[in-house]
């Protein structure tokens, strides 16, 4: 029975087919756009959580607090070689390295520009931070302890969208007013923040920005991985007690990646719940216009419900016509919608990938999304239905018959 | 004595218009028997199509009693009374009243459907309906390809679908001209004489009325003159 109830509904749509699309494309720009979103948010975090996976779960960042405190209490932080070598004393760390990263003046030939620069330190420090930043060298070669005024150059150089000219193997830079050679080229890694980098020695980048103590980033790689957090909680109190700071009140950070992500989560999860509420309200209104719509089928089909009751129908079969009408205008409009968003989220990610080479942005399948979304549309049709549906129902017959 | 089908015994029907009363039936009596064919009759505003929707179950009497293979149903709700109507009785109306996004063969099927008839039944016989009417190859069409005359016998068909013992016909020729019309008025008869079917047909033609072994002239909602054309 409610196969031909289904076929009926089919029908019906079919017959009043432009007033049946306008009313789904309320439908469906709400779906693709809750798809869109569900879609490319999860496929962000995958991402993200990816990411983290190569770092490895085994290492610290201390970063230096930026000054968000009480004025006065905690201006112009910043970590220096004496907190590394705090940091070295503690038990239980296997490698340290520290770096820093500097804005300068990147000329090559008549082209300048500024840009992130990377001060990578020599011997084991740099070990460590090219397997936590899985840096790979493309061309030429990495740097070495003996270099001086040697750079690595990454991809947005290499592909001419950071100065104008495509940099190769060999050619002469100046930053800051200093003239390094290019030794080798590092791939684009997706990171679009440090593919726009440029890499130094850190005693390079120490003279060209008259820093010689300051430490952006100390990482940290510890023995035991399960003993990650504990480690952090000992460093903490050594670096407290160098830094003659009391309990709460530190002026740095150490987060494990575990922390980095758990709140890079959390922040991704209330954006994304902000934003398909906001496309849910489009739903809404979609909604609104399918009880609109079905209003006017019950009143225009008035006769026909007249009809269909004279020759036994009762009111539970109008209900369930009507029922399955606007459910199926929903459920074609989530179809519709399903497509459209995740074609959407698969176009952003083929944008962002190749045009803008960020390879963080994804776009997520599942089936439990598709049907979701398909279940979820079908039920917007018949919930917004509901009432124009029961209205029919409720007709007199013979009022009904009579109606032109 | 032949069993009655449909009994109206003191059916009154009073319609609030505003502050005023309208009696369209005043203690209406009307005993239809078995296998009967019943022409009404009566000018408009005699009560005529009240009386069709007491005695098609469409709706129920202020005061009164109908008595339906002996039952009273004047107190039932409305799906039980379309249960009844769709089982027991086959509606042709003056204006077809065929769904118009339907083809024949499901207009036919429409009525097998709410009754959870199965699919493979309902259009085995909706097919063997529509051929009895004369309308075998025309069974995909919808009702604005059909003309008049067509459409009126697809409701015939449509009618019988759930092999009712009594068929109500409210003005079945009133929208045709006299040639299609007879053709109805043979199929009616056809059902009458071979299928034994009880055939209640309103009608204002004096003319069709004769058709009928029996007219009763109604006015002012009531029974003022019966006639046997036995």
């Amino acid at each position: 029975m409610l196969r031909d109830y289904f076929n009926f509904a089919l029908g019906t749509i079919s017959h009043r087919k432009l007033r049946s699309w306008l009313t789904m494309i309320g439908i469906f720009i709400g779906i693709a756009a809750v798809v869109a979103l569900i879609s490319l948010g999860q496929g962000f975090k995958q991402a993200i959580n990816k990411e983290f996976e190569k770092i490895g779960t085994d290492k610290l960042f201390i970063t230096a607090k930026s000054g968000f405190g009480a004025p006065g209490t905690n201006a112009a932080v910043e970590l220096v070689e004496d907190d590394m070598d705090v940091v070295k004393r503690t038990q239980g760390i296997e490698n340290i390295a520290g770096y820093l990263m500097v804005n300068s003046k990147v000329e090559f030939e008549d082209e300048v520009g500024f840009f992130l620069v990377l001060g990578m330190p020599e011997g084991d420090e740099r070990r460590l931070m090219q397997e936590t930043y899985n840096i790979k060298i493309q061309e030429g070669r990495g740097l070495r302890d003996s270099d001086e005024f040697s750079a690595l150059i990454t991809n947005g150089y290499a592909e001419k969208k950071l100065l104008g000219k495509n940099l190769k193997l060999r050619d002469k830079i100046e930053v800051s007013g200093k003239e390094f050679t290019i030794v080798g080229v590092i791939p684009k890694t997706g990171d679009p923040e440090f593919d726009r980098a440029l890499v130094l020695p850190l005693d390079a980048v120490r003279e060209i920005s008259n820093e010689a103590e300051r430490i952006d980033v100390i990482l940290v790689k510890v023995v035991n991985v399960n003993s990650i957090s504990s480690m952090a909680e000992r460093i903490k109190s050594d670096l407290r007690r160098a830094r003659d700071v009391k309990k709460d009140e530190e002026d740095f950070d150490i987060q494990t990646p575990e922390q980095l992500l758990g709140s890079f989560n959390d922040i991704l999860d209330i954006v994304q719940a902000v934003l398909i509420g906001i496309a849910a309200i489009s739903l809404l209104v979609g909604g609104v216009g399918i009880a609109n719509t079905m209003y006017t089928a019950v009143v225009e089909r008035t006769k026909e419900i007249g009809i269909m009751k004279s020759i036994g129908a009762q009111n539970r079969d109008i209900l369930l016509i009507f029922l399955m009408e606007s459910g199926l205008l929903g459920l074609i409009g989530g179809i519709i919608g399903v497509v459209l968003g995740f074609g959407l989220s698969f176009t952003v990610e083929f944008i962002a990938k190749s045009a803008l080479g960020i390879n963080l942005v994804e776009a997520y399948f599942s089936y439990s999304l598709l049907f979701g979304a398909l279940a979820f549309s079908f039920l917007i049709g018949a919930t917004f239905g509901i009432l124009p549906a029961r209205q029919a129902s409720l007709m007199r017959p013979v009022q009904a018959l009579r109606s032109k | 004595m032949k069993r009655s089908v449909i009994r109206l015994e003191n059916v009154w029907k009073v319609y609030k218009m505003g502050d005023t009363h309208v009696n369209a039936l005043q203690g209406l009596h009307l005993d239809i028997k078995e296998g009967e064919f019943l022409a009404i009759m009566g000018p408009s505003g005699s009560g005529k199509s009240t009386a069709v929707n007491m005695i098609g179950c469409l709706d129920v009497p202020t005061k009164g009693r109908i008595m339906l293979d002996q039952h009273d149903i004047s107190r039932l709700d409305e799906s039980e009374l379309a249960q009844i109507r769709g089982r027991k009785i086959g509606f042709i109306f003056q204006q077809f009243n065929l769904i118009p996004t339907l083809t024949a063969l499901e207009n036919v099927t429409l009525p097998m459907i709410f009754q959870g008839t199965g699919e493979g039944e309902r259009i085995s016989r909706a097919k063997k309906l529509l051929g009895l009417v004369e309308l075998g190859e025309r069974i995909y069409h919808k009702p604005t390809e059909l003309s008049g005359g067509q459409q009126q016998r697809v409701a015939i068909a449509r009618s019988l679908a759930n092999d009712p013992e009594v068929i109500l016909a409210d003005e079945p020729t009133g929208n045709l001209d006299s040639k299609t019309g007879s053709i109805v008025i043979d199929f009616l008869k056809r059902l009458h004489k071979a299928d034994g079917k009880t055939i209640i047909m309103v009608t204002h033609d004096a003319a069709l009325s004769r058709v009928a072994e029996r007219v009763e002239f109604l006015k002012d909602g009531k029974i003022v003159k019966s006639l046997n054309n036995k």
